[in-house]
């Protein structure tokens, strides 16, 4: 396997695991958010080294339907915070917890 | 006449435009058109009647349409035209709509008058279904219908108290004889694969089942149907108590029509019946054994409506004991006069209840046929025909019934015929007596009643003319079916024998026995018995209450004690409360606190329990907070990947 | 891999992991907000190592162009920057483990990457100009999702118009909650 391809999916499997951290440790919605982006983007990485290594166009292709889905949930995510902040003024995520069972 | 089914048609669709848009049209053009299409309904059954004379063909079925077809069930929308089912057609077309007329007027000033044409209506739609049905499954519709119709005639002033109670009387105990029925009905399916009346006839009669007691047990069942509808005992109590509704219905419904489904169900199954002497036997025990009993009753009762009631189930019995011997043709024959002179007697009645402001005790009559005349007359002729005296409709049937009675021999109970006769005899003195007892204490003694305060006045002419139709009907109507004696006189032949018999088994044995001279010799001594007893009846009416008015007050005390039992009516609905209802009703008392409170309720809450107690387990997984949530799903699909890999491993 | 190729994909990674991590340890959003920025810019340089000049191209505009933009247009107008929060309550283990569980993603993933044979060293046998060239030809990835990819490209489209009336309707005020308000 090209080095280029074997640093790529290290590099992509600790990104997603930063941003999964971020998901998991910030209290602020936008950087958890911002961490769900930077999983997106770890993944899109992986699958462009793989098109690369299987020397395929496959993996381009998903990935660039990935940024189409990342766009979607950004538009309709950043909404949902939006509406929440409008409504609690505040941003904090265990502040809405009102699901609680 | 494949034009018969206009016949259900035409009150079906009286009953479409008055039930939607009665209550909008003035109450003119609500009766109109009900008695319109009641009278088209006659009409065309008229026609049909004459096409059958006219083309002196047999029996024929008009099929409308096919209604289920599960081969091998096949049950259609068919129509069965024969002289059977053309006598009752043109009979309940006919009474129908001179009791629509009447009750134009009667009616008149009630506030449910679109709603009680739109029953009545239903009512004649269901009755010809009944009646012209070609299978039994579509007759059992009909049967249910008219059940239907009455329960809802009967209960028609449903603000009383009275009258809702007698209603849910009427069904409850017609479901226990429909219940009868449709065993029997799945019976003969069971046993013969049809439920046409023409095929099933055929199989009947060609391939007789073997062995006698499947047959008698469909035989019974059958009756059992009958018995609800008809009001036999033991099954008769609700029929009174259904005299809590107008008195038009209690003319048409529960006397004239309906509760003679029976009658015509047990002749329409007759080529059934006479394979069975066991199951004819009891048709004719219960039928006499009713005629007695009701009319036992009815010579005490005070409420005029009353008397006529068990007038009707006594009346009743005749037809049954007239089947039981094998008389069919009688049997319709009493139907069909029976439902002029005792239509006549209710509407009568309906007259001097309307003309007594709703006054129905007897005790408080007295002289009115100074201020009725007509209905006077009408109570007469229609009392006179009833009472069996000669050359009145009345008279020749029920003459026909107690001879046909009187010579019958059951191979099982040689005797039967006689003491079927015995009983069929006191029950005419009875009948005699009740009626003109009644005629005295209602239209002939000293008034009873306040007359400066309560006017009685005649009827109004919708209500007179439909009631002096039925009267003429009640004189004439027993010509058609004259008895041999009397047709060998005037020379005028019996012509409703032969047009209905083709419908009925073994109609025919009791006219020809009657030619010998030694049957002649009978048939004048019962006939003169008969003219004897109901003079005798008429008699005593006239001694104990025109005579020697006021010594009924001294016999009722002498005899205090069989006086209660029969003014209580034998204690029956007394009995049949201690025994089947009031236990029914701490059995379902029992049953609603044990079975549903407990078990169902139960099981229920159980099952709410146990889902809450899970929910109160599980519920601290439920935080609220998204970053637990994002824990466990990160989690969780590590793990996912785990289980892959291990998956893989194991491969 | 030449030597070139090497040092440029050994800084971007750097970028890109400096950008990661400043995005997580950032108090403040916005500085999170521009962190993210420069690990979209690195990894937009790394797809470009990995002969997909399109995607690298998207990336940028896309990402860093749009999203972003978004991302700062909402902190901008909704969020002061050092804004106290009344904490009701927050979650004492959470950073612990969280922490656990990151541990074990990363081991996880790098045990597949291990045990998927990624590692071994395989003499690289390409008759590799040609294939490259088709990887990185745009008019190849044009044809792919015109032809073979051209439903689920057209449903993305379908996804885009949902997202966006979806933000419309989630963003937009409520009027009848004004009008309650008022009364």
């Amino acid at each position: 396997m090209e080095p280029i391809v074997v640093y790529s999916l290290v590099l992509s499997a600790v990104l997603f695991t930063m941003g999964m951290l971020a998901v998991l440790v910030r209290r602020n919605p936008i950087i958890m958010f911002m961490g769900i982006e930077l999983m997106l983007n770890a993944a899109n990485l992986a699958f462009i080294a793989f098109s690369r290594h299987l020397d395929k166009l496959d993996g381009q292709v998903i990935a660039l339907i990935f940024m189409a889905v990342a766009a979607a949930e950004v538009a309709i995510g950043l909404a949902i915070i939006v509406s929440i902040y409008r409504y609690r003024r505040d941003v904090d995520v265990d502040a809405v917890n009102s699901l609680r069972g | 006449m494949d034009y018969i089914y206009l016949a259900i048609a035409l009150p079906l669709l009286g009953v479409l435009v008055n039930g939607f848009f009665g209550r909008r049209m003035p109450r003119k053009a609500v009766g109109t058109i009900a008695s319109l299409a009641i009278l088209g309904s006659f009409v065309v059954s008229l026609v049909a009647f004459l096409n059958y004379i006219a083309l002196e063909g047999g029996a024929h079925t008009v099929m409308l349409l096919p209604w289920l077809s599960l081969p091998p069930l096949e049950i259609s929308y068919g129509f069965l035209v024969d002289g059977l089912s053309l006598v009752m057609a043109l009979t309940v077309s006919l009474v129908s709509f001179l009791i629509h007329v009447y009750s134009m007027g009667y009616m008149a000033d009630d506030d449910g008058y679109p709603r009680y044409f739109t029953y009545l209506n239903l009512f004649v739609a269901m009755m010809l279904t009944l009646v012209l049905a070609d299978n039994l499954v579509l007759m059992f519709v009909g049967w249910e219908g008219v059940g239907l119709c009455s329960y809802l005639l009967i209960g028609f002033w449903y603000k009383k108290a009275a009258p809702p109670a007698a209603g849910i009387k009427a069904f409850i105990v017609n479901r226990i004889g429909d219940f009868a029925f449709l065993i029997g009905i799945f019976l003969i399916f069971w046993l013969y694969g049809t439920f046409n009346f023409t095929e099933l006839r055929q199989s009947v009669e060609t391939v007789a089942f073997a062995g006698h007691f499947p047959l008698t047990l469909i035989a019974l069942f059958l009756f059992g149907g009958a018995i609800g509808k008809s009001a036999q005992f033991p099954l008769y109590v609700w029929l009174p108590d259904a005299m809590e509704g107008p008195t038009p219905v209690s003319a048409l419904i529960h006397a004239a029509t309906m509760v003679t489904a029976g009658v015509y169900m047990v002749s329409r199954m007759s080529f059934l019946y006479s394979m069975t002497e066991v199951a004819m036997l009891v048709v004719a025990c219960v039928g006499a054994f009713t005629a007695i009993f009701a009319g036992s009753i009815a010579l005490v009762q005070n409420d005029i409506k009353r008397v006529l009631a068990y007038s009707t189930v006594s009346q009743l019995g005749y037809m049954f004991l007239a089947a039981g011997v094998g008389a069919y043709w009688i049997a319709i024959f009493h139907l069909f006069t029976h439902a002029f002179f005792k239509a006549l007697l209710f509407l009568a009645s309906g007259s001097v209840i309307h003309g007594m402001r709703g006054e129905m005790d007897m005790r408080k009559m007295g002289g009115l046929a100074k201020y009725m005349p007509h209905t006077y007359w009408h109570f007469l002729i229609g009392a006179m025909s009833i009472s069996g005296i000669p050359l009145l409709a009345g008279f020749f049937s029920k003459d026909q019934i107690l001879f046909a009675a009187f010579t019958t021999r059951p191979d099982i109970w040689p005797n039967a015929g006689m003491v079927l006769w015995i009983v069929g005899v006191v029950t005419a003195l009875f009948t005699a007596f009740y009626m003109f007892r009644q005629i005295y204490l209602v239209f002939l003694t000293k008034p009873r009643f306040d007359e400066a305060e309560i006017h009685p006045h005649e009827a109004p002419s919708s209500m007179v003319t439909p009631n002096w139709i039925l009267a003429i009907g009640s004189v004439l109507a027993g010509y058609i079916g004259l008895p041999a004696l009397f047709a060998g006189i005037i020379h005028m032949p019996n012509a409703f024998q032969p047009f209905v018999s083709g419908a009925l088994a073994g109609g025919a044995h009791v006219a020809e026995a009657a030619h010998g001279a030694q049957e002649l010799f009978k048939e004048v001594l019962t006939t003169s018995i008969s003219v004897v007893v109901a003079l005798l009846g008429l008699g005593l009416a006239f001694y104990l209450y025109q005579v020697r008015y006021g010594v009924t007050e001294k016999l009722k005390r002498a005899f205090a004690a069989p006086y209660r039992v029969l003014l209580n009516k034998y204690y029956v609905d007394e009995f049949y409360d201690s025994t089947f209802v009031q236990p029914g009703r701490v059995l379902c008392e029992q049953l609603s606190r044990v079975v549903d409170l407990g078990i169902i309720d139960g099981v229920v809450n159980a099952i709410a329990f146990v889902v809450g107690a899970v929910g109160q387990v599980l519920r601290p997984i439920q935080t609220g907070f998204i970053r637990n949530y994002a824990w466990y799903m990160g989690a969780g699909a590590i793990l996912l990947v785990i289980l892959l890999w291990l998956g893989l491993g194991a491969k | 891999m030449n030597v070139i190729e090497l040092i440029v994909f050994i800084a971007a990674a750097a970028l890109a992991l400096i950008g990661a991590a400043g995005m997580v340890m950032s108090r403040n959003p916005v500085h999170s907000a521009l962190f993210l920025i420069a690990n979209f810019f690195a990894l937009a340089v790394i797809f470009l190592l990995l002969s997909a000049p399109v995607l690298a191209a998207l990336q940028v505009l896309v990402y860093t162009g749009a999203i972003m933009v978004l991302f700062l247009f909402i902190i901008f107008f909704f969020i002061q920057p050092g804004q106290k929060h009344a904490y009701v309550y927050s979650l004492p283990w959470q950073t612990f483990f969280s922490g656990i569980l990151v541990i074990v993603l990363i081991s996880v993933l790098v045990l597949g990457l291990y045990m998927g044979g990624v590692f071994t060293a395989e003499e690289h046998v390409q008759s590799a100009a040609m294939k490259v060239e088709e990887l990185t030809s745009p008019q190849a990835l044009g044809s792919a999702l015109f032809s073979r990819y051209l439903l689920p490209f057209e449903l993305t489209s379908l996804l885009l118009l949902a997202a966006m009336l979806g933000a419309v309707v989630l963003a937009r005020k409520e009027k009848r909650d004004d009008r309650e308000e008022k009364n």
